[in-house]
């Protein structure tokens, strides 16, 4: 059989046992989204290629992914109910909102930079939000991320390596940034490199482009392949040398080890080499310190801290490195959350029908949150973050940022 | 207890042929009654695979049948969209066909004047990705995907519309004659055990597989054979057309994408009885084996379900071999064939040529009644039904889109098929279903990959609410209906059990035996003398007993 419908193909292995319906976090909060198990492995025995989709509420699903992390039988659920959103937009056109959402990245690399602070005010008039609602479909109320006053990358081009002096023969390791951090929390970027130059790592930041996820999830599955060629391209002659690819946004990673290939077939050799090469940071320095080869010398940290993984971390089947690493700072005790998803999935929570049912379905995650007493929160994922910040009113940081805090490490060093 | 009719047609038989007649004769204005021992569609049209033949696969040896096949399959189209899904249709030379037998059918397609077009290989991959790469040749044809429950069910909506009558459930036990003519047939209601005598001037015999049977009753001999046809249904739509290998007619040549499924077919075994059949591991092993040809991996795919279903074939030539009996139909006139005035029997043929089957035998008995109206089923529309689109064709996605689009996505008892509450209450409450089974030829209750592991209990509840007061046992009617159902679903997955299914067919179990204990339901045998007035889940006459080899 071709390896390209196995997604399709694992709707054979669902045994209709209602499990990913039952833990599904949209569904337990509107009536709209009539489950993962109805529009996935049930609605696809219906959908027909050269026939117009006949189904609207796959749209609904947030691709959070507890479906597939809660199927007994290993259906592809998420992967599903994306390619079928894809189908819809390929038959009916991409609305406006989705090109707004899936190239989010070129409004941060205008407005970043010197005009940040005039963009920020400007994107959070009242006004202006409003008549965003009614052109765009935005929600008025969603979290937008504040834009930096300067990129991830042109820190990166005056940063000097502390250990680069007299140092030789130092392995490599290529970081990849992603827009957010790029354009939104460059500190997560700098966390990220003071970390891996303290183990010793001399870091590379290629060239590189958004993964491609938020055209993706909304359907524009051209464009999402031509992002994720251009990364491959750029990252490939890294991963041939074996030198590994980490990176912050456990959605970036996910994307690059798993989702584009899937999702859009590409199971080239180039692909899969940069796929086998792609981790999560803190799934890389679980594995150095496995080794014995992470620097464990931390300072005390005499904090109890609320500590949610994000939907796309999990995705990622590791466990939870950040808290395994985590756990090794002295003082630091770190609760994890058991909510199942901040709700906002992405792009999912910023489309006005659907801005109230992803705070409904965050409600669990900020009441945990707010319940912690703490005033702040730790999460890896950039857009779980500003969920957080918005739902519960609490400051939350990536893990890297505060392993940084624990080596002692400055911030701008 | 018993009671009269009067008629100027019998007709015997409630599949396609005999629904068909009964409509032509109605169009025709001609008073009629059809009896069927089990529900419409309960015989050989509800359990055949689906295919609207093109008439390819006949061109080279029965080029008579591919000619009636061509002809029917633009009628058909035309009169009932709603019931065709225009899949179109291939024909493929995979690596372990002659490649020259291309010539020979390209050549029979033309001289039948059967609709044949040489398909780029490109092409066809684009369109069936999981076909086999290595095709050497494809031709596409005019196959399409007929759902045979939705077709046969216009017919009969049609002619109780225009003053049939059709009773389903009723068994004939004897012809009545009188001298050499036949005058009717003489029945019994299975649900009350009631005796009911019909009178007729002419009675016609469409009872398929049955017919030898019914014939014998007057002591007629027709050779009908019945030949034993198992298939596979896999799980989802593996292809998007009909694929037939390009060769001469052989077991297992076949997929037929119909509504959900896609189906593997078919064996062609004579067997002696057509009530007494089995499915064997072997026919299914080779079914798989042949559909590794046309999709490579089919074997390790879902099988969702196995069934047999007996043709009814008719030998009036010295034949070999099953496959060498012409798949024609033949009207036989038992008063110039046997001297028996007032009977005739319309056997053989396939589903694509039920209509023209009709039409011919209802053509010589109103000739013979002195009837001069002609047959109009040609060119009369059939109203589409519950459950078939309003207009247009049969689409796949037809079902999903309609949930969607009445937003009955809590409403739905089947979720599988997606059948809504309002369709079954609906078929419980105005049509004659006697049982659950009978529910799933008029909805597709249990049809899918759960076969019932689910929807059953909840098809037994609202029987149970809407009926439970006219069955005299209550809820012992719907525990007896419960066991029926279950146990007809898992005839047909004893076959198949492995992988996935298997896997569905434990939790299934899991779900009837722990959570809810079927087993334990007090015992409701409803057999003869203690039947409940509309319920039949068991009778000797309408059992097919699978044997176990």
């Amino acid at each position: 059989m071709p390896a390209t419908d196995f997604i399709e193909l694992s709707l054979d292995h669902c045994i209709k046992c209602t499990i990913c319906t039952a833990a599904c976090p949209v569904s337990a909060v509107t009536d709209l989204f009539p489950g993962p198990k109805y529009v996935g492995p049930q609605a696809q025995r219906f959908r027909r290629d050269g026939e117009a989709p006949p189904d609207d509420t796959v749209d609904y699903c947030s691709g959070c992914r507890v479906c597939n992390e809660v199927c007994p039988t290993g259906v592809k659920i998420m992967e599903i109910n994306t390619r079928a959103k894809a189908r819809i937009v390929e038959s009916r056109g991409v609305p406006l909102r989705s090109w707004l959402l899936g190239y989010q990245y070129l409004i941060g690399r205008l407005a970043c930079g010197p005009l940040a602070g005039v963009a920020n005010l400007f994107a959070n008039l009242r006004w202006v939000r409003v008549l965003a609602e009614h052109l765009t479909g935005i929600a008025r109320e969603a979290p937008l991320p504040s834009f930096s006053g300067y990129s991830f990358r042109s820190w990166a081009r005056r940063h000097r390596d502390p250990h680069a002096a007299g140092a030789t023969g130092r392995p490599k390791v290529v970081y990849f940034h992603g827009c957010a951090t790029n354009y939104y929390e460059p500190r997560v970027g700098e966390a990220a490199v003071a970390v891996l130059e303290h183990n010793g790592f001399e870091v590379i930041i290629p060239e590189q482009g958004c993964c491609g996820l938020p055209l993706l999830s909304n359907g524009i599955f051209s464009h999402g392949r031509h992002h994720h060629q251009y990364n491959v391209a750029q990252l490939y002659s890294y991963a041939a040398q074996g030198i590994p690819i980490v990176g912050t946004s456990t959605s970036c990673t996910l994307t690059l080890k798993e989702e584009a290939p899937e999702l859009l077939a590409m199971h080239d050799e180039q692909t899969r080499v940069v796929a086998e090469h792609t981790y999560d940071i803190f799934e890389f320095l679980r594995l150095l310190h496995e080794r014995g080869r992470l620097n464990t010398r931390f300072r005390r940290i005499k904090r109890r801290l609320p500590y949610h993984a994000p939907c796309q971390q999990r995705a990622h089947r590791i466990g939870r490195p950040a808290l395994d690493i985590l756990e090794l700072v002295p003082g630091l005790t770190m609760v994890e959350s058991e909510a199942a998803c901040c709700g906002l999935a992405g792009s999912y929570g910023y489309k006005v029908e659907k801005y109230r049912i992803a705070m409904d379905v965050g409600a669990e995650l900020f009441d945990f949150i707010r319940a912690s007493g703490s005033d702040l929160a730790v999460c890896d994922s950039e857009i779980c973050r500003w969920q957080i910040d918005h739902g519960s009113e609490v400051y939350s940081v990536h893990p890297i940022e505060l392993l940084r805090e624990a080596y002692g490490l400055a911030p701008g060093a | 207890m018993s009671r009269s009719l009067t008629a100027d047609v019998l007709v015997i038989g409630g599949g396609a042929t005999g629904v068909g007649v009964v409509r032509d004769l109605a169009l025709r204005g001609i008073r009629a009654i059809l009896v069927e021992k089990g529900d419409l569609t309960h015989g050989t049209t509800g359990r055949y695979h689906g295919l609207l033949h093109s008439g390819g696969r006949y061109v080279v040896k029965d080029p008579q049948s591919a000619q009636e096949c061509a002809a029917e399959n633009e009628i058909l189209r035309r009169i009932m969209p709603h019931c065709i899904e225009d899949t179109g249709g291939l024909f493929v030379i995979t690596p372990a066909d002659d490649e020259r037998y291309a010539e020979t059918f390209v050549a029979a397609c033309r001289a039948c004047g059967v609709w044949v077009d040489d398909v780029p290989l490109a092409e066809v991959m684009r369109h069936e990705p999981r076909l086999n790469r290595k095709l050497r040749r494809a031709f596409a044809v005019r196959d399409a995907a007929a759902d045979a429950f939705l077709a046969t069910e216009a017919n009969a909506a049609d002619a109780r519309a225009r003053g049939a009558t059709l009773l389903t459930y009723h068994h004939v036990t004897d012809l009545e004659l009188e001298g050499d003519r036949v005058t009717g047939a003489r029945c019994e209601d299975l649900r009350n055990g009631e005796a009911v005598t019909i009178h007729a001037a002419y009675t016609i015999n469409a009872a398929g597989a049955w017919a030898g049977k019914i014939a014998g009753l007057a002591g007629l001999d027709i050779a009908v054979v019945p030949g034993k046809g198992t298939m596979v249904a896999m799980n989802h739509r593996i292809v998007n057309s009909v694929v037939n290998r390009c060769k001469p007619p052989a077991d297992g040549d076949i997929i037929v994408p119909i509504q959900t499924v896609a189906v593997l077919g078919t064996t062609d075994i004579a067997v002696p009885d057509p009530d007494v059949f089995g499915i064997e591991p072997d026919e299914i092993a080779l079914i798989l084996a042949e559909g590794e040809h046309l999709v490579p991996g089919v074997s390790r795919m879902r099988a969702l379900r196995a069934w047999a279903g007996v043709r009814p074939l008719y030998r009036d030539v010295a034949a070999v071999d099953d496959r060498d009996i012409p798949r024609t139909y033949k009207l036989l006139n038992h008063r110039t064939r046997d001297g028996v005035a007032g009977f005739v029997s319309i056997v053989g043929g396939k589903w694509t040529t039920y209509r023209l089957m009709a039409q011919e035998a209802v053509d010589l008995v109103a000739a013979d009644l002195g009837i001069a109206i002609p047959c109009r089923t040609a060119v009369e529309p059939l109203p589409p039904v519950h459950g078939a689109p309003k207009s247009g064709h049969l689409t796949l996605g037809g079902r999903l889109r309609h949930v969607e689009s009445e937003e009955l996505y809590g409403d739905v008892i089947c979720e599988c098929e997606l059948v809504t509450r309002r369709q079954l209450v609906d078929a419980i409450t105005t049509g004659g279903a006697a049982n659950l089974d009978d529910l799933r030829r008029d909805t597709r209750l249990g049809m899918g990959p759960c076969q019932g592991g689910f929807c059953t209990y909840r098809a037994a509840g609202l029987w149970h609410e809407l009926r439970g007061a006219d069955d005299a046992g209550g809820a012992d009617a719907a525990a007896a209906l419960t066991r029926h159902f279950i146990q007809e679903r898992w005839k047909g997955l004893a076959a198949i059990a492995w992988g996935d299914q298997l896997r569905q067919q434990r939790l299934d179990e899991l779900i009837a035996l722990e959570v809810l204990g079927v087993d334990l339901l007090p015992a409701a045998v409803i057999a003869d003398g203690a039947r409940h007035p509309t319920v039949v889940t068991e009778h000797a006459a309408i059992a097919t007993e699978y044997h176990a080899e």
